[in-house]
């Protein structure tokens, strides 16, 4: 499983191919800068506004981080009481699910009103709401799918329900908790930068995207789209990096043994 | 009342009726088991043999009658962490070692660390996993992964060890070998052991009693006493003996409507 850096020199040569086929293409029918700047104007961008660019991206990373963070405590805390009370968690899940697959996003204006447009609350609480429900359903399901024999075992051993959870509950729902963990970082980034669209403060990486691409300055909101790019595979790649030194013991980690 | 508090395992008038499908799956069962004994259930799938062993562990409640465990009611004894139990399927944690899952009942008694890892090690040696401490689970054959649980049930010395077709999925070799651990296990530690098992073969080695159930409602269909000499070893299998009592359990499994045996 694990890949050695010369596994990487075939993903590397691709990437490297298309930029400059971008900026080939780009130079040789040349393209308004307007429908499509060339690479080497976002990379003039990106250095000469990395000031404007750098805080927005921080002030934007932190209402995803914010966001993030609160949405999945919720959920996995929810997922606890849902799974020990699981008469409570048979009436609600069929909401839970179905509300995974509810465009979520769209409540963006309506939180951006509740909490504040111009405020980091705003889109913190849009970002939980949108990590919550993959979140809840997946811990649910890691808490809930523990062989019958697992929780007798703990229970010939005289465990109550702390020591079941604990040893047994939750270890097995880490797999699950960290592929929904996974899917929520790209989540928060979304819902960050989109609830930011609507209404925001100006130091907002959403707003200079939004207002250069109003203002035809298409490096600049290139440049920010890149800048949210990076910060969205840093964040998944820290989780997943977590994920790896937490569970040596998981399947997709027995490459080595 | 002298004698039930010698017995190892009372079971007295134990029915056990699921609400599912309303199936009466035991019915009226009576069995004393002595300490020391190595006493097998065998029946026809279904019979409710795998259901009185986790009645007599206290995992699941018999609809009338008690189970008695060192003379103690079965919730009082499971509480008292009184007897160690194996599945047929291993049940170990992917996410500990084989020493922590050996360790395991010895955490939730509340043993210290030192004494934990003597007493881990002295398990490995004794069902023979010298050098596989740090092994994960998954890195272990199915035939290592029972020792590891036969290993954890072990662990806190229980007098009573319950044993659900543990070899049920092992193949033909590894649960002849594992029969004889198993043996020299029991005369090591002089536990009893009430043995849930498909294979006559394997009842009748290993058993001193052999309980055979009816198919359903499961109810006693005869218990036969095996006399073959102890310690037994391959030889015993070429015993004149061994195959009477094959022929005695499976005579007892026909009357109790299996048929074509």
């Amino acid at each position: 499983m694990r890949r050695r850096a010369a596994d990487w020199i075939p993903a590397a040569f691709v990437f490297l191919g298309g930029i400059a086929l971008w900026e080939g293409l780009v130079r040789a029918l040349d393209v308004e800068r307007f429908l499509l700047p060339a690479p080497s104007a976002i990379v003039e961008t990106l250095w000469e506004r990395r000031e404007l660019l750098w805080n927005a991206g921080l002030y934007t990373f932190s209402e995803a981080l914010g966001g993030f963070a609160i949405g999945c405590t919720l959920a996995v805390l929810s997922a606890i009481l849902l799974s020990r009370f699981h008469r409570v968690g048979q009436a609600l899940m069929p909401f839970a699910i179905a509300a995974n697959a509810v465009p979520i996003i769209a409540f963006a204006p309506i939180t951006n009103q509740w909490f504040g447009p111009l405020n980091k609350t705003s889109k913190m609480a849009i970002v939980a709401i949108l990590v919550f429900f993959p979140v809840l359903v997946n811990t649910l399901r890691g808490l809930t799918s523990v062989r019958p024999s697992s929780i007798e075992l703990m229970r010939s051993y005289a465990a109550g329900e702390v020591e079941i959870y604990r040893r047994v509950r939750l270890p097995n729902a880490l797999p699950y908790l960290f592929s929904a963990l996974k899917v929520a970082t790209v989540l928060a980034m979304i819902g960050a930068v989109v609830g930011e669209y609507f209404l925001s403060s100006q130091e907002a990486l959403g707003f200079q995207i939004r207002n250069s691409a109003a203002l035809f300055q298409f490096e600049l909101a290139w440049a920010a789209i890149v800048v949210a790019s990076v910060l969205g595979v840093a964040f998944y790649a820290a989780v997943a990096l977590v994920e790896h030194l937490t569970m040596g013991w998981h399947v997709s980690a027995r490459g080595e043994s | 009342m002298t004698e039930a508090a010698a017995a190892a395992v009372s079971i007295r008038g134990v029915s056990k009726r699921f609400e599912r499908g309303n199936v009466l799956a035991l019915d009226a069962i009576d069995l004393d088991i002595g300490p020391g004994e190595f006493v097998s259930l065998i029946g026809p799938s279904g019979c409710g043999k795998s259901t009185l062993l986790r009645v007599i562990g206290d995992l699941v409640q018999p609809t009338e009658g008690e189970a008695l465990v060192n003379g103690k009611d079965a919730h009082r004894a499971r509480l008292d962490r009184d007897y160690g139990i194996v599945f047929q399927d291993a049940v170990l944690y992917d996410w500990r070692t084989v020493a922590r899952n050996i360790g395991l009942p010895l955490e939730l008694a509340g043993w210290d660390r030192g004494r934990r890892t003597e007493r881990v090690a002295e398990m490995l040696g004794l069902v023979e996993l010298e050098g596989f401490a740090d092994h994960h689970p998954w890195q272990l054959s199915g035939g290592m992964q029972q020792r590891v649980s036969i290993a954890r049930a072990l662990s806190f010395s229980p007098a009573l060890l319950l044993m659900d077709e543990p070899f049920g999925a092992l193949d033909e070799m590894t649960r002849e070998r594992l029969n004889g651990e198993l043996l020299r296990i029991w005369h090591e530690l002089g536990a009893t052991v009430v043995f849930v098992t498909h294979s006559i073969a394997e009842s009748v080695f290993l058993s001193t009693r052999v309980v055979v159930m009816s198919a359903r409602p499961g109810r006693i269909a005869g218990i036969v006493e095996v006399d073959l000499p102890q310690p037994r070893g391959p030889e015993t299998r070429e015993h004149p003996r061994f195959a009477e009592h094959i022929t005695e359990v499976r005579r007892l499994l026909r009357s109790g409507g299996m048929e074509g045996l």
